[in-house]
């Protein structure tokens, strides 16, 4: 049941690993997102915790160990940047920039002497003869516990927010920061714990590139993958579940066009590499156009300090 | 317990002052970085900070200075006036190779052409490229509201897919015996980018990069082109009243940028870097980024920042063959400037006051 050289089972059971990398990071910078704040150093934040992670995982052994790393060298970075922009009040823009900048050469200078070393691998999940089923075992019931816990995340992202106090409060915070503080909430710490947060979930993603997905360490290994999950927070308006629709998309997209540059496409090789970006693109056009109608869910103090004057 | 009250007024000292203060703070935590490195880290500040200006080899690294900074400053003042105007161009660096790409196509296919025309020509193709790469996320974000930061950095990766086919396929010089890279200028008189003044480094990027000073100087204090921009950016509700198209501006300011990252990519590719390659680009246009908040935004200001930044590149590679200093180090070195240049420019907009104390 091949089709082009390319079969559609294990195409479907790789993109769904593909795609928890992103999909990681993207939900991470929603809930940073939904409190108002915009952290651009995704980017920064994933090679760390790459890197980070890889280094933890080699020298314990043990890939869970690893994945904490990453979440801690993410979060740890993230931190930077809540300093900066909640404390001292920079421009996030700016900032998020900058913490990228420093982020690809801070990776890149941890991961000296770390080169051609494998990672301790990550196993498949043991689920008995739910495995064999045909079709539906590969897809469903063959991968390791990270491609589960990431579509558990989303769920309990999805609920903290729709459902908790917590997740109204982070909401409060980030379509009015002033009313939010009239109410007698610390803005500032709580996005503080938001970014955070999403520097930990953007570093577990970076940690999933370095430990399962490539699985080595190489400089500038996370590619862009760290703009791509900013640009499904857009894609997905700001809704945990959408998020998993968008990285699936996408993670399907890479995946093939990999397919199709191994199975010696007609389509020369530099198109097929291009083809994430340019499609990224064409969905941002897409989900930001027709009035605006990405743009009228997005959180209203999205980008704006908060300074409380007394 | 410090909190922060806002001044009714940007501090004119702290203006000019969080540069300098800024540059000390990360020569220190550089020192301290370099020092868990293993390396001497008074050494090695030394070697990045003054050895190419006043050391043993200065004689060919000043001109060095002149050849990393051109460049520098040239994309910088372009993403400044963006930066002002709140439209945030981050993908210069996609915008510098198209530029390359385009202007270096031009001349190539020309070649063997000897006529005065064949350089400015290649500078016109140059400065189209970056100008054509970078009306894509600006003509998305008037026509469809599309995020322009996002777009323009996407666009740096297929750029460099770009480049990647350019230097193994429709630009690899037909007599390099099958290996990757353009034909180089150096023996391509009519197109070549040389060195003006034997031994000072400066070609016409350089010339180029100061003359953008002057004129983005004038521009912004003396046309109503740089009021609108200034405006735009500190109040873009005055400034719609006031007159100014928005959408003009994102495709102007977007333009002039990618106009300006195209000239430093065909100046560079034509010039110091030799022939298109695989690899010619060393990011230039995300450490004109850096530049451009250095310089605080302000022409001048960038052409100080681009020579330092440039400081920071020659010195570097000195201490990587002298020292042995990871090449990386110089990144984060980079990164951290950043970080302490918006760190401390809190003090230019805010006080700091100490609630024990009560109010001064």
């Amino acid at each position: 049941m091949d089709f082009g050289g390319i079969n559609p089972v294990i195409l479907i059971a790789s993109l769904m690993v593909a795609a928890v990398p992103i999909m990681l990071a993207a939900l991470g910078e929603l809930v940073v997102e939904k409190a108002g704040v915009l952290n651009l150093g995704v980017e920064g934040m994933m090679i760390v915790g790459a890197i980070c992670g890889f280094i933890t995982a080699v020298h314990t052994g043990s890939p869970v160990m690893g994945f904490l790393g990453g979440a801690v060298g993410g979060a740890a970075l993230s931190l930077v940047f809540a300093f900066l922009t909640q404390v001292l009040l920079a421009n996030q823009v700016a900032t998020g920039l900058a913490l990228t900048l420093f982020g690809l050469g801070f990776a890149s200078l941890m991961g000296q002497g770390y080169n051609g070393i494998k990672p301790p691998p990550t196993l498949s999940v043991p689920m008995g003869p739910l495995a064999d089923i045909p079709v539906l075992g590969p897809i469903l019931f063959d991968h390791d516990w990270m491609v589960y816990m990431s579509i558990a995340l989303v769920a309990l992202v999805w609920w903290v927010l729709k459902a908790t106090r917590l997740g109204l409060i982070i909401r409060a915070v980030g379509e009015s920061h002033d009313a939010a503080h009239a109410l007698g909430y610390k803005v500032n710490r709580i996005r503080l714990g938001c970014i955070a947060f999403g520097g930990a979930m953007a570093g577990l993603g970076g940690a999933y590139i370095s430990l399962v997905r490539v699985p080595q360490w190489v400089d500038g290994i996370t590619a862009g993958a760290g703009w791509i999950a900013l640009a499904i927070v857009v894609f997905a308006s700001w809704r945990p579940w959408r998020v998993l629709i968008g990285a699936y998309l996408f993670g399907g997209i890479t995946v093939l066009q990999l397919n199709l540059q191994a199975a010696g496409s007609a389509i020369p090789v530099e198109y097929l590499s291009m083809s994430p970006y340019l499609i990224t693109i064409l969905v941002l056009v897409i989900m930001s156009s027709g009035r605006g109608r990405a743009a009228l869910n997005a959180p209203a103090s999205l980008g704006q300090n908060f300074h409380a004057a007394r | 317990m410090l909190r922060l009250e806002k001044r009714p007024t940007p501090s004119q000292f702290w203006l000019y002052a969080t540069p300098v203060v800024a540059v000390l703070l990360t020569m220190i935590a550089g020192g301290i970085l370099f020092g868990l490195l293993g390396k001497n880290p008074v050494a090695v500040i030394k070697t990045i900070f003054w050895d190419p200006i006043f050391g043993e080899f200065a004689f060919y690294l000043r001109g060095q200075l002149l050849v990393k900074a051109g460049p520098l400053i040239l994309i910088a003042i372009g993403l400044s006036l963006g930066f002002r105007a709140g439209i945030w161009n981050i993908g210069a660096e996609g915008q510098y190779i198209m530029g390359a790409i385009c202007g270096a196509g031009v001349a190539l296919a020309l070649y063997p052409t000897e006529s005065r025309l064949v350089f400015p020509l290649a500078i016109l193709a140059g400065a189209l490229g970056g100008w054509a790469w970078a009306m894509i996320p600006a003509i998305l974000k008037t026509r469809f509201n599309t995020n322009e930061i996002l777009v323009s950095l996407m666009l740096v990766y297929v750029a460099e897919t770009i480049l990647a086919k350019a230097s193994t396929g429709f630009l690899r010089n037909p007599e390099g015996a099958g290996f990757p890279g353009s034909r180089s200028f150096s023996t391509f008189k009519a197109a070549s980018n040389p060195e003006l003044i034997a031994g000072s480094g400066l070609h016409w990027g350089g010339v180029a990069a100061l003359a953008t000073g002057v004129a983005a100087y004038v521009l912004l204090s003396r046309h109503i082109l740089g009021f609108q921009i200034k405006l735009a950016g500190q109040a873009p509700r005055a400034a719609r009243f006031h007159g100014v198209n928005p959408e003009k501006l994102v495709l102007l300011c977007m333009g002039l940028s990618g106009a300006l990252a195209g000239l430093a990519g065909l100046f560079e590719v034509t010039g110091p870097a030799g022939k298109i390659s695989i690899d010619f680009n060393v990011g230039y246009g995300f450490t004109a980024i850096i530049v451009a908040f250095l310089g605080r935004l302000n022409p001048l200001g960038i052409v100080l920042a681009g020579f330092l930044m440039a400081l920071t590149y020659v010195g570097g590679e000195m201490a990587a063959t002298n020292m042995g200093l990871p090449s990386a180090a110089i990144q984060v070195f980079q990164g951290m400037l950043l970080f302490f240049l918006l760190g401390v420019d809190v003090l230019t907009n805010y006080r700091i006051r100490s609630a024990f104390m009560g109010a001064r």
